[in-house]
């Protein structure tokens, strides 16, 4: 039992790396994703994802694998492509989920041209997949400060964001905090789907912010209960992903989203709130 | 009395066109004003104008200095996410945000209020419950509760008795009531007639242009009523621009 759940840890230093990263990644992008869902905007997650790609990309061909400038990258390309959608979904008749399709299928195109212009295969699996197992010290402090500065900042906006997912009107005729921690919050989205992206890759990045978010809805009546468990998802699946991927030689990351589509299938089935279980077996009705 | 509220020849409208056309008048202080007129007659238009939801095409509302914070409105269809997972109370809480705002507790005396409010409305033992999971008339109780808590000089409400119980019509109505009695301000778009005779002293006739403003038994005549629904609804897209 050691050997299997614990020694890969304790015996491999890049394993016990990609452990924290993950963990790191789960706590930050769970409540971003329980949000998202929460707003509808799961797409949104996803365009975005593939927006920070070609920035990362135009960062790499600048100055190769460097972590920085593949950040800055990323985060520029993120928020322009956040802004941009928003507006053309705004001031055109295009509604926003088609805007944002076509969006995030122009910047993956964009992206692998420019990584394959400069690099290898294996550069852009690398864009493409992460490399979770190969974290180094830069980038575990960089995810590490990515998810503390998402709780710090979800606290700060935490109650114009409820109100505005709620009720929308209510909040713009008390108060303006609707509109800046709208802001607020499209930013927090892209420091984590940048940490995602040096993790888990352009393309699984958004998995360990949705699918723990989903899981949170099949357990949970309200939000604070749902932002602990799509936490707690995150941080399971981080870990179980890791141990698989270590005894099958699975690639890590989409193991990691494997482990989380399992646990979001379980619950679909077991849910304690709308489960599929639940629906069909819903015990006797009450009587009041 | 004082003015809280002017109109100084206010048009509000969407695209160019008016849906309230050059209004003039005031609505004194502590007034309770009931605004009647046929559907389309821009009664929500000019609510989103007061409240400053939307920008006049001309002309403009004076407020006499309440901000949008001292204004409480509820809206004829609240935009609210029934399924977002939020219980009654919380909901409810959202009124103390003026005092609240970002990080502010919500101690035992706000508490007491939320309470209290929720007495107020007959949702005591509603507390946990999901929003998701209210009827249409428990819903716009809890959006009164709400509004008890905003704790505002103007309150304006936008058809709040539609599609509502004569029970729970009546029970909201003497919140109305109270609200008066302490000397706030208040606007109500109605349907009802009847109500309008028994509750609102002061109407305000609205069919895109004022057709009479003041005591309620002199304004809800036959003659005007007619007058009102005779006025059209539709935007002519042919209109030339209003010389006035």
């Amino acid at each position: 039992m050691y050997d299997y759940l614990i020694a890969p840890f304790a015996e491999f230093e890049f394993m016990r790396r990609a452990l924290v990263g993950v963990f790191a990644l789960a706590i930050g992008a769970g409540p971003i994703g329980v949000f998202l869902m929460l707003r509808r905007m799961s797409l949104v997650g996803d365009a975005m994802a593939h927006a920070v790609l070609p920035g990362a990309a135009v960062g790499f061909l600048i100055s190769g694998l460097n972590i920085y400038a593949m950040t800055l990258g990323g985060l520029v390309a993120g928020f322009v492509v956040a802004l941009l959608a928003g507006l053309v979904a705004r001031s055109t008749e295009l509604k926003e989920d088609a805007s944002l399709a076509v969006f995030f299928l122009i910047s993956l195109a964009v992206g692998v041209t420019i990584i394959s212009v400069r690099g290898t295969n294996i550069d852009l699996l690398h864009f493409l997949f992460g490399s979770v197992l190969a974290l180094d010290n830069q980038t575990l402090v960089l995810i590490a400060v990515n998810a503390t500065v998402t709780l710090i900042g979800l606290a700060f906006i935490y109650r114009p964001l409820v109100m505005e997912c709620v009720d929308p009107l209510y909040l713009r005729s008390v108060s303006g905090a609707g509109g800046p921690a709208h802001l607020i919050f499209l930013a927090l989205l892209v420091v984590n789907l940048v940490s995602g992206f040096h993790a888990l890759g352009t393309l699984l990045a958004v998995g360990i912010m949705m699918v723990p978010a989903a899981i949170g809805r099949f357990w949970a009546r309200d939000v604070t209960s749902m932002i602990l468990i799509a936490a707690a998802a995150g941080t399971l699946s981080g870990y179980l992903g890791l141990l698989l991927s270590f005894h099958t030689a699975a690639p890590a990351g989409p193991a990691v989203i494997l482990v989380a589509g399992i646990l979001y299938a379980l619950s679909v089935l077991f849910g304690s709130v709308g489960g599929v279980l639940r629906q069909f077996f819903p015990g006797r009705h009450l009587e009041a | 009395m004082n003015a809280q509220l002017q109109f100084r020849d206010l048009t509000l409208g969407y695209d160019r066109h008016p849906a309230v056309h050059h209004l003039s008048g005031e609505v004194t202080a502590g007034a309770l004003l009931a605004v009647v007129g046929p559907n389309g007659a821009g009664k929500s238009t000019l609510f989103k104008g007061i409240v400053g939801a939307i920008k006049p095409l001309s002309g403009h509302v004076d407020l006499s200095g309440l901000s949008a914070r001292d204004i409480a409105y509820l809206p004829q269809a609240a935009e609210i996410d029934r399924s977002f997972p939020i219980t009654v109370y919380d909901l409810v809480a959202m009124g103390l945000w003026r005092k609240t705002g970002l990080f502010g507790g919500i101690g035992k005396k706000d508490r007491d209020k939320i309470e209290t409010a929720l007495a107020a409305v007959g949702l005591t033992g509603f507390e946990r419950r999901a929003i998701g999971t209210l009827s249409g008339g428990q819903m716009q109780r809890m959006l009164f509760a709400r509004l008890l808590l905003q704790d505002a000089r103007l309150v304006v409400l936008d058809e709040p008795f539609n599609a509502i119980d004569a029970k729970t019509s009546a029970d909201l109505i003497d919140l109305v009531r109270r609200w008066h009695k302490e000397g706030r301000t208040i606007l109500a778009a109605l349907h009802d007639i009847d109500l309008v005779r028994a509750n609102f002293p002061e109407t305000l006739l609205l069919a895109r242009e004022k057709v009479a403003w003041g005591n309620t038994a002199s304004v809800l005549t036959a003659d005007n009523m007619l007058k009102a629904r005779r006025m059209c609804e539709a935007f002519d897209d042919e209109a030339h621009a209003c010389a006035a």
